[in-house]
């Protein structure tokens, strides 16, 4: 008591209230806020750090997606394969199925493609492009879906942990593309162009209409959000996701096969992770490497879940991230290497910071001390 | 009252957003060494208010005085300070720890001193007041009843003298209220502030010595309990004159529904949670079902379900008596049970973690029970929009709209959601547990009257309850489970509540073997 005493009855300098309700303009005018104010502290930093015009900086970084045509076209081929692997992984993560085994999945749909481009191409049976493109779409299909569904079936039935399972299965698909690579490049560890002559199995539209080779990419990809958004919003199945993940028990209680539902859903994530990994090597790289899939698989996860699991919205953060990560390689080649990629790196995580710090004043507002109650103690 | 109040609000106000105003310009006193009992309908303020004193929330405007000096609460930590301690409706305490290991959980051991220290002055405190604490036990072997004694020992052993209650009786049986009570009698007469907030008026009357009242998020009145009675109190509470008395329709034609015999269900730790329970339930009748929480109800219910395994020898036979059909359903799926044709309506205790999907509104949770009809492989959005809107103009819920999510509606517009729901489907039979738990007098009342018409509309309503002297004015027939046994079948018309209250408690094995053979 004595020391409740002591403590001072001035009301505390502001007290944290939660929202329930903001326009959606105000939310856009706090974001937009958010973003000129990260760009004011890497200012700062960018000043106090290597004495450079940040104005400058940001025009490079500008300029990493919008300098030139190709680099435009790179960006946006680099935003459609971000947006699949995020659409791929969104019914998983809706369903609170913690799938961090995308890159894996990636991985083995792309070289269930490599290898038909392989076997069935200039190397091999020398199939005609009618025959070849089918059988290698659905081959990287079932290859994607083959490697998701184990850990679900594994999950449904004995209930193991999701997220350590799909990690190692990433660890085995990298070792199984490794494996490959050596093979095929008699021990250099480079495979060169697949088809190079033919074209056989190349997932592009001819030159005449497309000059950068992406566009096929993403019209496949801009057709894919249509549908995921369709199909989470208005299908049964996504109706059952969303129930599946909210509470198993109401899904249980309503009559939802649970076990089913996850397997199905694991299925589709996994084939949709082909889909990718097909788009990556037959239409993008006509190789296979281990780094294929870049790291995609787990940056898909943050713009899946930044745009709260919304297709279209996906769009937009998969072009933050991308924006970021090219302005970035921009800034160090622009600098010659002056400022390197730790320097782009402490840039980009300042942004994001300030991106996903400010939906906390969108949740909630801060109420400072009244006035009126000032003037009265003064 | 020329006394200083213990606890004094001065024009409080609170506000979520811009639309909901959960206090209104709330001013009222509590004295020391007094219990007053905190009244008002579902949505009032009430728990917004307690949890503005135990520095959960923090008011917009007005003043707190406590001993008559203005404090600011900024954290739960102030108001344990300022020796306020709150017993929520859910426990805090760690499962796998024991009773003096929660009492002294996160204090400093200077403090404390050591294990038995903390016994020595535990057992002053249960000597003090009245309490039975065993220090060694470990949480996860204590009834409700000695978890909510823990509860209040260790906001008492933490210096705590004003205490704040948040329903404590809703879990409790007769008995266990009557010794709760008789303890806070005794804290009362060492000068400690209870505030007790519950929506049972008999134990208003019973316990406390003024009422406030909360309407809407205003401040009311404070009555002398002395001088109020049950029908005043309510109809100060909603703010008009309210019908009080439950109605039992008798319906003559009554046919057998369910049959359930030898149902034996294990719990999920491997013990018998049910243990060869025979009874019938008819059509245009309520069969109450009755117990201390955790006897074997839940799992009764979901077994009848579909939701939950049975043991071997267990049946539970469906009637369908207008086709002559005989079902048995123990061994079927949900979706089994419903492609049988029989339409079982069912409200989950677990309202928002079982019956309904929390972060969907109201339009997507009718759609539950309807979203796979029809051959498309999209859903039908209108009919579930549809009938929510119907839910919310019949049964009055109060929502912005029909796609807020049901998670942000006060418990009883969950439950009218949930209840219009399972009603919507036309059930033959339908099975509700708790359907009142922490429900207004109001709300309370409807749900009553929607059961009504249920039964006389011929269906099959199996009522999990608590609260005694609603069982026994709403049901035609009790059934009182006691350790997963049944303990016998009473008439709700002639049983008297200590009767039922002590088949609860106290196996009867003679009578087991009567209704065994009858």
């Amino acid at each position: 008591m004595d020391k409740a005493k002591t403590k001072s009855a001035r009301e505390p300098l502001f007290h944290i209230v939660k929202r329930t309700d903001i326009p959606f303009w105000k939310a856009w005018i706090i974001r937009i806020c958010a973003v000129l104010a990260a760009l004011v502290v890497c200012g700062i930093i960018i000043v106090l750090l290597t004495g450079k015009n940040p104005f400058e900086m940001y025009k490079f970084m500008w300029d990493g997606s919008f300098k030139t045509e190709r680099k435009f076209w790179k960006m946006i081929q680099d935003l459609a394969m971000l947006l699949c692997i995020a659409l791929a992984v969104t019914p998983a993560f809706k369903m609170r199925f913690w799938n961090i085994g995308a890159e894996g999945q990636v991985l083995i749909g792309g070289l269930g493609a490599a290898i038909c481009m392989k076997l069935l191409g200039d190397d091999g049976a020398q199939l005609s492009n009618e025959l070849l493109l089918p059988i290698t779409i659905l081959t990287a299909v079932v290859f994607g879906a083959v490697w998701g569904v184990i850990p679900s079936i594994f999950k449904a039935n004995w209930n193991t942990n999701e997220t350590l399972f799909t990690l190692m299965m990433n660890y085995i698909a990298i070792q199984i593309i490794a494996y490959f690579t050596f093979i095929w490049s008699s021990g250099s560890n480079t495979v060169g162009k697949l088809n190079a002559q033919s074209h056989a199995g190349w997932l592009q539209l001819p030159k005449e209409i497309d000059k950068s080779g992406y566009l096929l990419n993403i019209l496949i990809v801009v057709g894919l959000t249509v549908l995921m958004f369709l199909y989470l919003r208005y299908s049964k199945q996504g109706y059952e996701i969303s129930v599946v993940g909210e509470s198993v028990n109401t899904a249980r209680y309503i009559g939802i096969n649970v076990k089913k539902v996850v397997i199905r859903t694991m299925l589709i994530s996994g084939a949709l992770c082909g889909i990718a990994g097909l788009l990556l090597v037959a239409g993008t790289d006509q190789s296979i490497t281990a780094e294929t899939a870049g790291g995609r698989g787990y940056t898909a996860i943050m713009v899946s879940w930044l745009a709260k699991f919304n297709p279209f919205y996906m769009i937009l953060t998969a072009f933050i991230v991308v924006f970021l990560q090219r302005g970035a390689d921009e800034l160090q080649t622009q600098t010659d290497r002056i400022i390197n990629a730790d320097f782009a790196d402490i840039l980009i995580a300042i942004i994001i910071f300030f991106i996903i710090g400010c939906e906390f004043f969108i949740n909630y507002s801060i109420k400072f001390r009244s006035h009126k109650k000032k003037e009265v103690e003064a | 009252m020329q006394e200083v109040p213990a606890i004094r609000f001065e024009n409080i106000t609170k506000a979520f957003g811009t639309k909901v105003v959960a206090n209104k310009n709330v001013t009222m006193d509590i004295q020391k060494g007094e219990i007053m009992a905190l009244l008002g309908e579902n949505g009032s303020g009430k728990t917004t208010l307690m949890n503005m004193l135990s520095g959960i929330y923090r008011q917009d405007e007005g003043q707190i005085y406590i001993n008559g000096e203005e404090v600011q609460i900024t954290s739960p930590k102030d108001a344990y300070d300022l020796g306020i301690g709150m017993i929520h409706q859910h426990f805090k305490l760690v499962d796998v720890f024991t009773a003096i290991e929660n009492i002294a959980m996160g204090m400093d051991k200077k403090e404390t001193g050591s294990n038995k220290d903390i016994t020595e002055k535990v057992q002053e405190i249960c000597d003090k007041y009245g309490f039975d604490v065993d220090p060694k036990k470990k949480v996860y072997n204590m009834t409700v009843s000695e978890k909510q004694t823990l509860e209040i020992v260790k906001t008492l052993y933490r210096g705590a003298n004003m205490l704040i209650l948040d329903e404590p009786t809703a879990v409790l049986t007769p008995q266990e209220t009557d010794k709760l009570f008789a303890v806070m009698r005794n804290m009362k007469a060492d000068g400690k502030s209870i505030i007790i907030i519950t929506h049972k008026l008999n134990e208003v009357l019973a316990i406390s010595d003024r009422v406030a009242i909360l309407r809407k998020g205003e401040y009311i009145d404070t009555v002398l309990t002395a001088e109020a009675s049950v029908q005043s109190l309510t109809d100060m509470m909603v703010g008009e004159k309210v019908e009080l008395d439950i109605d039992r329709p008798e319906v003559e034609a009554k046919e057998k529904r369910i049959g359930v015999s030898h149902l034996t269900c294990l719990d999920k730790y491997g013990v018998k949670a049910l243990d060869d329970v025979t009874f019938d339930a008819y059509g245009g009748e309520i069969l109450g079902i009755a117990g201390i929480s955790g006897s074997g109800q839940k799992q009764l219910l979901e077994a009848i379900a579909g939701l939950q395994r049975c043991e071997k020898g267990s049946s539970i036979v469906y009637y369908d008596n207008s086709n002559n059909v005989e079902t048995e359903m123990v061994g079927m799926t949900v979706s089994e049970i419903k492609k049988m044709g029989v339409s079982l309506a069912f409200v989950p205790e677990d309202r928002l973690g079982m019956g309904l999907v929390g972060s969907m509104g109201m339009s997507d949770n009718m759609m539950l029970r309807s979203y796979k009809k029809g051959h498309s492989p999209f859903t039908d959005r209108k009919g579930p929009r549809d009938l929510a809107l119907r839910v919310k103009d019949e049964l009055e819920v109060l929502t912005p709209n029909v796609t807020t999510p049901v998670r942000k509606l006060s418990g009883g517009n969950v439950q009218k959601v949930l209840v219009g729901r399972e009603i919507a489907s036309e059930p033959t039979v339908m099975m509700a547990a708790y359907a009142v738990r922490g429900l207004d007098i109001n709300t309370s009342y409807t749900i009553y009257r929607l059961l009504n018409e249920q039964k006389k509309k011929g269906v099959a309503v199996i009522y999990v309850g608590e609260d005694l002297d609603v069982l026994l004015a709403l049901c035609d027939r009790i059934a009182v489970l006691c350790g997963g046994k049944l303990n016998g079948i009473v008439d709700g018309r002639t049983a008297t509540k200590e009767e039922v209250g002590l088949m609860m408690t106290h196996l009867n094995e003679e009578k087991q073997e009567v209704q065994a053979n009858g």
